[in-house]
């Protein structure tokens, strides 16, 4: 199995520099966004609306490769290929680990921030 | 072009994006760039925003909330119009499916997430330049159509003063069918018809090389000089000549004009006509049969003076014959094959005839069949006169003068003209202008013409020349006689013919005397009178003629002086 870093260093180095005083924003923004997707994801994980969880696995991934968290976008990636491929099983738990990995990447981030400020 | 124009002049993008993070993440990179942002986070929003703020370049996510990328992409191009709006979506997707989608709801490129700053610049970048010269495109598009719009105002405006100039003149008349080009605003071809003072008619028909202006321009002065030397009375040839060496002077070389001018007589049932270039004329007789009237001459506008020659063709008419005349327009229309219509093809479908408008008939309709739907070809002109007995205009409804006794009305002059002087002048047009000073007589400008003419025609040709009329009978003896005519008008010594004119007022208008007198032999006009019309020199339809018109007709002892008086009443 792939692993990718958690945090691309130099991504955020970048962003950060791109971003300015709004750095601070985007991470918070990412964070909550997140939060609330994979809420999402549970639910019609749940309720069986597949086309609603691609839509929001697929906003997730494309935010976590953009914010430069690496693993999480792959994660959010392979899930959307077995959601496609409509291997339930598989896209249950790889959801279990989208969210051990958003953990990680949240805690990580307000550390940058912390350190930032 | 200005390629630093973004540079200095921050573009204004709008970015539609529901995902927050991306959205944050490239309105910052854009702003970076010193681009003004506009956001929205659904295809609606995205819609609403363009209307209201119009930007240059749009940034479209593909999977949006309330109306997706791909809608909002259409309506925006929708709006745009004719504007070019760059639309790139926004994408991580990478089935080809999907992308095709995107570029068939009108977007022009894809920007890939992550979002890379190097690559959206130069996307950025090259979109504007695409969009600045569709804009000046556009505009040099507009200045070109304003452009166009003016010439064709011109040319309406030109066209209305050409037609002033170059009318048709008296081709709605009766028994004349004609069809003009319309091939541009001007057409080369050109077609004029006006009446003479002696109640005859001249049509030109002709053809310039080229068209448009530089034919318009060539057909002005011949419009000028062939309405103006017709009314006044002057011959064919003395017409030809002088459009021939205007022509010649102001047309560059290679332009030319191929031209047929007409006289008719109707009085004298005679047809004369000068073909220089046109093709084939054909007079048609009623019952089928035809004579060619074959070019003999070149173009208008190729020869000098001195080469160019005005010998016309004369032909004897009856009331019902029929004289055709085009321009290669006709026997070069194609059908659809590419083959070409052709003399033998016009001869077919001119068959026995009742008049002009049967002949006009059968030709379209030969033409038609021959060239399928298609309209009769587009430089096509022709003309189709049906001789008829007497005039074929409507007498010119006398005009109440109310001036009419005002200007000379006692007067007496006298003009002579002798040796080669007879060979080469027409003294018509202004012996007829001295009479019509008399503004009595202007609205009678037909009778004083027609008199005039047939006077001088007797006086030269019988009295002078001593030709017999009698050979006119047979068609033979009327080519001879012209030929007789061409032959000893070139060998004129010693002779003179003198016109002697007296006008005086009477209790109810005018009289005006005119007397002719020529240096001929003259003829027994005792055994004339007393023998009836047999042997007289005179055409007995130039006798009756003048008789019919005059109040008496004397002839002096020796017969070659003539004295008509013609009186004029006040309407």
């Amino acid at each position: 199995m792939t692993i990718r870093p958690h945090l691309d260093q130099d991504a955020l180095a970048e962003l950060q520099d791109v971003m300015e005083d709004e750095f601070g924003v985007l991470i918070r923004t990412f964070i909550e966004d997140s939060k609330s997707r994979i809420a999402t994801l549970r639910q019609t994980l749940a309720s069986g609306d597949n086309d609603a969880f691609m839509n929001s696995v697929h906003s997730l991934k494309g935010s976590s490769t953009n914010i430069g968290a690496p693993q999480l976008g792959l994660l959010c990636a392979q899930a959307e290929v077995a959601g496609r491929a409509g291997q339930m099983t598989e896209v249950r738990a790889l959801l279990a680990e989208i969210e051990n990995e958003f953990h990680v990447v949240e805690l990580l981030f307000e550390r940058w921030l912390c350190s930032a400020t | 072009m200005d390629q630093d124009l973004p540079e200095k002049h921050p573009l204004r993008i709008l970015i539609a994006d529901d995902n927050d993070v991306d959205r944050l993440i490239l309105k910052s990179l854009v702003r970076r760039l010193g681009h003004r942002v506009y956001q929205a986070v659904s295809g609606a929003e995205a819609v609403d925003r363009y209307r209201q703020h119009r930007p240059d370049i749009v940034l479209l996510d593909v999977m949006m909330p309330v109306m997706d990328g791909l809608e909002a992409a259409r309506q925006i191009k929708a709006l745009a119009g004719e504007q070019m709006v760059p639309v790139i979506f926004l994408t991580s997707l990478s089935e080809a499916d999907a992308l095709a989608r995107c570029l068939e709801a009108g977007g022009d490129d894809f920007l890939p997430k992550p979002y890379n700053r190097v690559i959206i610049e130069a996307k950025i970048k090259a979109f504007n330049r695409m969009r600045q010269m569709h804009e000046t495109l556009s505009r040099q598009r507009d200045v070109i159509h304003a452009h166009n719009q003016q010439l064709l105002a011109e040319q309406r405006l030109a066209r209305k003063v050409f037609d002033n100039i170059a009318h048709t003149g008296c081709l709605d008349a009766p028994h004349i069918m004609y069809r003009a080009s319309p091939l541009s605003v001007f057409s080369g071809d050109l077609l004029l018809a006006c009446p003479r003072p002696s109640g005859g008619l001249h049509i030109f028909i002709g053809d310039f090389t080229g068209y448009g202006l530089p034919a318009a321009v060539g057909a002005l002065p011949i419009a000028e000089m062939f309405y103006g030397m017709t009314s006044k009375g002057f011959d064919l040839g003395e017409i030809l000549r002088e459009i021939n060496q205007k022509l010649n002077r102001i047309l560059p070389t290679g332009m030319f004009c191929c031209a047929c001018l007409v006289q008719a007589n109707f009085h004298q049932g005679e047809l004369r006509i000068w073909n220089g270039g046109l093709p084939d004329g054909y007079l048609l007789r009623p019952n089928g049969e035809f004579q060619l009237v074959r070019s003999a001459h070149l173009p208008l506008g190729v020869l000098d003076a001195d080469r160019f020659s005005t010998d016309v063709v004369i032909i004897k008419t009856d009331p019902g014959d029929v004289l055709l005349m085009a321009t290669d327009g006709v026997v070069e229309a194609t059908n659809r094959d590419g083959e070409m219509y052709g003399e033998a093809r016009l001869q077919a479908a001119l068959g026995p005839h009742t008049g002009a408008a049967a002949v006009f008939e059968a030709l379209q309709e030969g033409l038609q069949a021959f060239t399928g739907d298609q309209q009769m070809q587009d430089d096509a002109t022709l003309v189709v006169l049906e001789m008829v007995s007497g005039s074929l205009l409507p007498a010119v409804s006398a005009q109440l003068v109310l001036e009419a006794r005002n200007g000379p009305m006692h007067w007496e002059s006298s003009y002579k003209i002798e040796g080669p002087t007879l060979s080469s002048f027409n003294p018509l047009p202004l012996l007829l202008h001295i009479c019509l000073e008399v503004p009595g007589l202007r609205h009678r400008s037909s009778d004083v013409y027609t008199l005039l003419s047939e006077l001088y025609a007797n006086a030269l040709e019988h009295g002078v020349l001593e030709l017999s009329s009698a050979w006119k009978n047979s068609p033979e003896g009327f080519s001879r006689y012209y030929a007789e005519r061409e032959r000893r008008l070139k060998n004129i010594h010693g002779h003179f013919i003198r016109f002697h004119f007296r006008h005086t007022a009477t209790d109810t208008g005018g009289k005006l005397v005119i007397a002719c007198e020529d240096s001929g032999k003259g003829f027994d006009v005792q055994q004339y009178l007393n023998n009836g019309h047999g042997r007289t020199p005179y055409a007995g339809r130039g006798l009756a003629l003048i008789q019919g018109l005059s109040e008496s007709v004397r002839f002096h002892a020796q017969g070659n002086h003539i004295e008509v008086v013609y009186h004029w009443r006040l309407p």
